[in-house]
């Protein structure tokens, strides 16, 4: 009886924890990209990725004196990299993927860690090493509309944790292509090529949503998306450089405290542990439902 | 063909004057027996740190009074910075990046002994380009007016898109419909625009018979190429080749799929005869297969050295006429050597087929860090024909069946050729029935 019942909670909590879908998402997305979209990524490369983001998570959890060692949220901060970075160097790779996840127990700040971890990795391995770089435009529009269904579905899946984010962000990113399409001129065929992308859809639907990351209240995820748009447009189409959304996110990251200071909110914790099926009104507090000592970071 | 007086070449707007009676149809290779892409136009990119220099070749065949093309450009634009390249140039960039055709001969199995002969074949259509005359202005400003070799060129910049076609129209351009649009575009985007016509007395006195591809270095943030003008009304699919020059590594759109061509693999050797038309129908096959939304990689490679080379590469000097400026004196190029290290430039061979409908943007590019070298390679692997007997001949001629069946079927999978045509020219019979065709219960009790 009594094990009937844990049994039974695990099996919800599985459910109930996005990071199961993301993790079979990004797994599935990867498998296709190295398959059948000529990746410049091979099996070897990714498990290097994944190995040091589960290892580095490990190592972390330890030092920093945590209970339990949660691999979900680094494997899919692994995934996210081996989607996105791409570099010639092993060694980068494996000092993106440590950054990556090591970012979340160094720049902290009131119990929430200031980067998503992908982002981080990206930004600094672009950044500091300059041997490495995304490739936006490497999925192929079958590819896409799989991602953009899925992503879709694990909005539903995942019901209200946190996805005001990713709805206010993308409107604020497809409003700010539109806008520019309208006052150029060009053809809606325009602004929608430029949406049909997984690199955005990764940054939508798994990055900016991290909700160790975003302000704690909904004012404020809202102010923080629409001021994340509005970066990498500028990036984009002001300074006409690549990865506008990265740069963007890993720019606003930083003022993550700042907006928490002017629109207060309910503070996520993670020490909560154990499962209750409260109903999930409110975005600000609502992954503590899934007891997580961890971010749901990428 | 008389109607479509306006040609897009590529990105290039190729504006005929409206005087012109007869146009053209398009651009033609001819390479040796290789009658390759139509409609074909080359660009070098040179880059590195913002510093753009741009060369434009299109194969114009048509009377130089009859060419004319409008570039929107980032910047304006001075005299110093508008030159006229060598042709030849750009022919040799197009040899040395093209795909190859590589021939072995099996060495006899009996004894160990290996020959090795290569066959090359260019790939690329080669370019030259046109332009023609200028003037007045309604909303337009003319910023400036050059001769630059043969050319006539006028820097203009409009406020109104209108402005910018009235005044084009009155000085005997015909304007596709749906330019319109795009020029305001480009206006709104704060472009300048680049247009060129052929200046005949010039030409003559050069003593030039073709048209010499026109340069253009400028310093923008923007890496692209511009080539929605060229899309507007265009008579079918554009074809266009892309070398970029750069410094740290291969170059790749970011807002369309960068895929490399197959290569590597082995072919049925009556492909020798054909190359072209073999190179042809695998880059049509592979476009098929993207759905015509992918620019394809041939040829990524260290300009220090080729192997196996089609050309050599590049001198310093070649390199520094196609605009490449970060070359230290006295550093120079190195001669071809097969595993050289790494040398300052790095050229990226791009080739895409475009229209308007799957390419709607213009192409816009990143320089990666990538120096992993790719090369389009096709290999002919004759058979060896000796008399000798010995247990690893047996072995190698039970195995020649097999090896040509491959062949046959690579060739129609990277081609989309008929199987059974290809096996009629390989002189192999129809498909064996080897022993996947029986039942397996059949192979139990065979014989």
């Amino acid at each position: 009886m009594q094990a009937s019942r844990w049994n039974m909670r695990t099996a919800t909590r599985a459910i109930q924890d996005p990071r199961h879908y993301q993790i079979a998402t990004l797994s599935l997305l990867l498998a296709y990209g190295l398959l059948f979209l000529d990746f410049d990524m091979d099996a070897a490369r990714a498990t290097l990725i994944l190995a040091t983001a589960l290892s580095t998570q490990a190592l972390c959890s330890r030092i920093s004196g945590l209970p339990r060692f949660d691999p979900k949220s680094a494997f899919i901060s692994g995934l996210s990299l081996c989607l996105l970075l791409r570099t010639n160097s092993p060694e980068i790779a494996l000092a993106a993927a440590a950054a990556a996840v090591a970012s979340k127990f160094i720049f902290r700040w009131h119990g929430k860690h200031i980067f998503n971890p992908t982002n981080f990795g990206l930004v600094v391995a672009i950044g500091l090493t300059g041997e490495a770089w995304v490739s936006p435009g490497q999925w192929g529009s079958a590819a896409f509309f799989a991602f953009l269904m899925a992503c879709i579905g694990g909005l539903v899946i995942r019901r209200a944790a946190r996805s005001d984010v990713t709805y206010a962000f993308v409107s604020a990113y497809v409003a700010i292509l539109a806008a520019r399409a309208l006052w150029l001129g060009d053809p809606i065929w325009i602004p929608v090529h430029q949406l049909q992308n997984g690199a955005f859809l990764l940054f939508a639907f798994f990055m900016i949503s991290d909700p160790k990351t975003t302000p704690d209240s909904r004012p404020g995820r809202i102010l923080f998306a629409i001021l994340v748009a509005l970066g990498a447009g500028f990036v984009q189409f002001g300074l006409f450089r690549t990865n506008g959304l990265l740069w963007s996110l890993a720019l606003f990251a930083l003022g993550v405290p700042l907006i928490d200071r002017i629109l207060p909110g309910g503070r996520y914790h993670w020490n909560r542990t154990g499962f209750s099926p409260r109903p999930l009104n409110d975005g600000a507090s609502n992954e503590k439902e899934f007891g997580h000592r961890k971010p749901l970071p990428v | 063909m008389k109607k479509s007086l306006v040609i897009a070449s590529l990105f290039l707007f190729s504006l005929l004057p409206a005087r012109a009676a007869d146009a053209f149809c398009g651009f033609y290779v001819a390479k040796a027996d290789t009658t390759l892409f139509n409609k074909a136009s080359q660009v070098v990119l040179v880059r590195h740190d913002d510093k753009t220099v741009l060369t434009m070749a299109s194969d114009f065949k048509g009377d130089p009074k009859e060419f004319a093309i409008v570039v929107p450009v980032p910047t304006f634009i001075e005299r110093e910075q508008i030159h006229v390249a060598d042709k030849a140039l750009i022919d040799h960039l197009d040899a040395y990046s093209s795909p190859r055709l590589v021939e072995y001969y099996d060495e006899n199995p009996c004894q160990r002994m290996v020959r090795e002969e290569l066959a090359f074949k260019s790939a690329a259509p080669t370019g030259a380009m046109d332009a023609a005359r200028d003037n007045r202005s309604l909303g337009v400003t003319v910023e400036a007016e050059y001769t630059v070799g043969e050319y006539d060129i006028v820097i203009l910049s409009a406020k109104q898109s209108d402005g910018l076609e009235t005044w084009l129209k009155t000085n005997g351009y015909r304007i596709p419909d749906g330019a319109s649009k795009v020029l305001r575009s480009y206006i709104r985007q704060g472009m300048r625009f680049f247009v060129a016509k052929v200046n005949l007395e010039e030409q003559t006195k050069l003593g030039f018979s073709y048209l010499r591809p026109l340069q253009v270095a400028y310093e923008t943030p923007k890496f692209m190429l511009p080539i929605r003008l060229g899309t507007v009304n265009a008579d079918g699919p554009q074809e266009m080749f892309v070398y970029a020059l750069t410094q740290k590594g291969r170059v790749e759109t970011t807002n369309y799929r960068t895929v490399k061509l197959p290569t590597g693999m082995d072919i049925p050797a009556f492909v020798k005869e054909e190359f072209g038309d073999f190179y042809k129908a695998m880059f049509t096959e592979q476009v098929r297969r993207e759905d015509m939304r992918s620019v394809f990689l041939e040829y990524a490679w260290d300009m220090g050295w080729c192997d196996p080379c089609v050309a050599d590469p590049l001198s310093r000097d070649e390199l520094q006429q196609l605009g490449v400026f970060w070359l230290d004196e006295g550093q120079g190029i190195r001669a071809p050597m097969p595993g050289g290290g790494a040398q300052d430039v790095f050229v990226t061979r791009l080739h895409v087929r475009y229209d308007g409908a799957h390419f709607p943007e213009d192409l816009v590019f990143q320089e990666t860090s990538d120096r992993e070298n790719f090369q389009g390679r096709y290999v002919l692997r004759h058979a060896w024909t000796g008399g000798e007997s010995c247990p690893a001949a047996e072995e190698y001629r039970a195995g020649l069946p097999g090896r040509r069946d491959t062949e046959a079927e690579t060739l129609a999978s990277i081609t989309g050729w008929r199987l059974p045509d290809i096996r009629e020219k390989m002189n192999i019979s129809a498909p064996k029935p080897v022993p996947y065709g029986k039942k397996w219960w059949e192979r139990i009790w065979a014989e």
